[in-house]
């Protein structure tokens, strides 16, 4: 999947992630972009991914007709068990969220706020949502960093003041890496750690829904 | 002792009433009592209340789900994880009735619902926890600090029956599974009145399982079915992937 368009590609925004995982951590991803956080080769350090469904030790994607289909992570992928792997049912692999062992939480979202707010469960003109474990890893994993587009596809700011859409969580997000760079929420506005090649600052700035800091 | 082992699917639910409250095991393909939910759909009964982590429908192939029984105007009410597709583009079989307004739905955050599960299981009437504070689920949810930290009540889920599967069992409903299997599974087992688990290999005799590697123990299964072998029964497919957006 290339992008013709001046910014980061998916894989590059997981890239940017997946370097600041720390040697020993225990890692959880959300479905979609943030899975792409573990095909990054992030050696010598090493982490331990984490789903939600009570597989710890989890590795890459089995390779077609290897698959074991009683294995699958959050995303209902049939991935592959790492040496040292162990599998434990739902409620102890909540407790392993809850009881605050995730060292950090990656996730997708549709909205994050300077604040460190973020929604990611429910559309405005939607009557359902779809929570799964995101409510338990957003309030409990030590860390969330999010992976998402920077705006919408008619040009609305996903980075905003404040979140319009329903919260997922309130002032947990630390880490926002997206199409045009990485950043931070600090209260006041979101703090640039990093602009993505040929994204200049006033068009992230422009693309932003509260004030960018340097 | 009770023999615990039915001939078949149908045998083995025969009695859910109308009315009744049912959990089902599952977390995508793995640990889904794809049988016992097509002989419930078969079944009949009605103004059914249906907890799974999902109202099914979202993957392909799409299997025996509880989204089924909502099409066919059996469910009151169901109690899930996710009430519309994790893709904001997709829309899910469930979505059409639930917005019609035919069943109602509870929405609960993944781990609040196993937890309600193990704690109704477990005799603990209720338990509070940091989960949702802060959010729209937290509305007029009794509320309560400890330590300086906030957390929201919620209360145990019992269930009158459980749908279950597992890799192996012995006769006296052990059971062992295999994998991401496990899942709701043992927590649904916990919560049951009557727990149902259909079996994939062949039903061992008692002992043949080594205490140490039970995972579910018998006291908490009531009834087992063997799968056949397809096309008679129901297996996990191989999920197809959709193209990228």
């Amino acid at each position: 999947m290339s992008d013709p368009t001046p910014g980061f590609t998916r894989q590059q925004m997981a890239e940017r992630i997946a370097a600041r995982f720390e040697d020993g951590w225990i890692v959880n991803l959300g479905v979609g972009m943030p899975t792409l956080c573990s095909n990054v080769d992030i050696a010598p350090r090493r982490v331990i991914y984490h789903s939600e469904n009570g597989v710890i030790g989890y590795g890459p994607i089995a390779p077609a007709g290897e698959e074991d289909l009683d294995l699958v992570n959050a995303g209902g992928q049939n991935v592959t068990l790492l040496a040292g792997a162990a599998v434990v049912h739902h409620a102890d692999s909540f407790a392993i969220i809850r009881g605050g062992r995730i060292d950090v939480t990656v996730m997708g979202a549709y909205e994050v706020s300077a604040g460190g707010d973020f929604a990611n469960w429910k559309i405005g003109r939607a009557k359902g949502g779809g929570i799964g474990g995101a409510m338990d890893l957003a309030a409990c994993a030590k860390r969330v960093f999010l992976v998402m587009e920077h705006a919408t596809r008619s040009g609305a700011p996903r980075l905003v003041g404040r979140c319009a859409l329903p919260v997922t969580a309130r002032k947990v997000v630390s880490l926002v890496a997206t199409n045009l760079g990485v950043f931070a929420p600090v209260g006041e506005g979101f703090r640039i750690h990093e602009l993505a090649p040929g994204v200049p600052r006033e068009v992230a700035a422009a693309a932003t829904g509260a004030k960018l800091l340097d | 002792m009770t023999d615990k082992l039915r001939p078949d699917f149908a045998a083995a639910i025969a009695d859910i009433p109308d009315g009744a409250t049912i959990a089902f095991a599952g977390f995508g393909m793995p640990g889904t009592p794809f049988n016992l939910i097509a002989a419930l759909v078969e079944q009949g009964a009605r103004n059914l209340t249906l907890i799974a982590n999902t109202t099914g429908g979202a993957q392909q192939p799409r299997m025996p789900d509880i989204g089924m029984l909502v099409e066919r105007g059996r469910v009151r009410k169901v109690i899930c994880a996710f009430t519309a597709a994790t893709r904001a583009s997709d829309v899910l079989p469930f979505t059409k009735h639930y917005e019609a307004g035919e069943v109602a739905a509870e929405l609960v955050p993944q781990g609040t619902l196993a937890e309600r599960l193990r704690a109704a299981g477990a005799g603990i009437p209720a338990f509070y926890t940091p989960t949702a504070v802060g959010t729209e689920l937290a509305e007029g949810r009794e509320r309560r600090f400890f330590n300086g930290r906030e957390y929201l009540l919620e209360h145990a889920l019992a269930v009158d029956y459980a749908f279950l599967r597992a890799r192996r069992a012995d006769a006296f409903g052990n059971l062992q599974f295999h994998r991401s299997q496990r899942n709701f599974n043992p927590v649904m087992a916990m919560a049951a009145r009557i727990a149902i688990a259909e079996i994939e290999e062949p039903i061992l005799p008692p002992g043949t399982i080594d205490p140490d590697a039970v995972h579910t123990p018998g006291i908490f299964i009531h009834r087992l079915v063997q799968i056949p072998p397809p096309p008679l029964g129901l297996w996990p497919q191989k999920r197809q992937e959709r193209a990228p957006r």
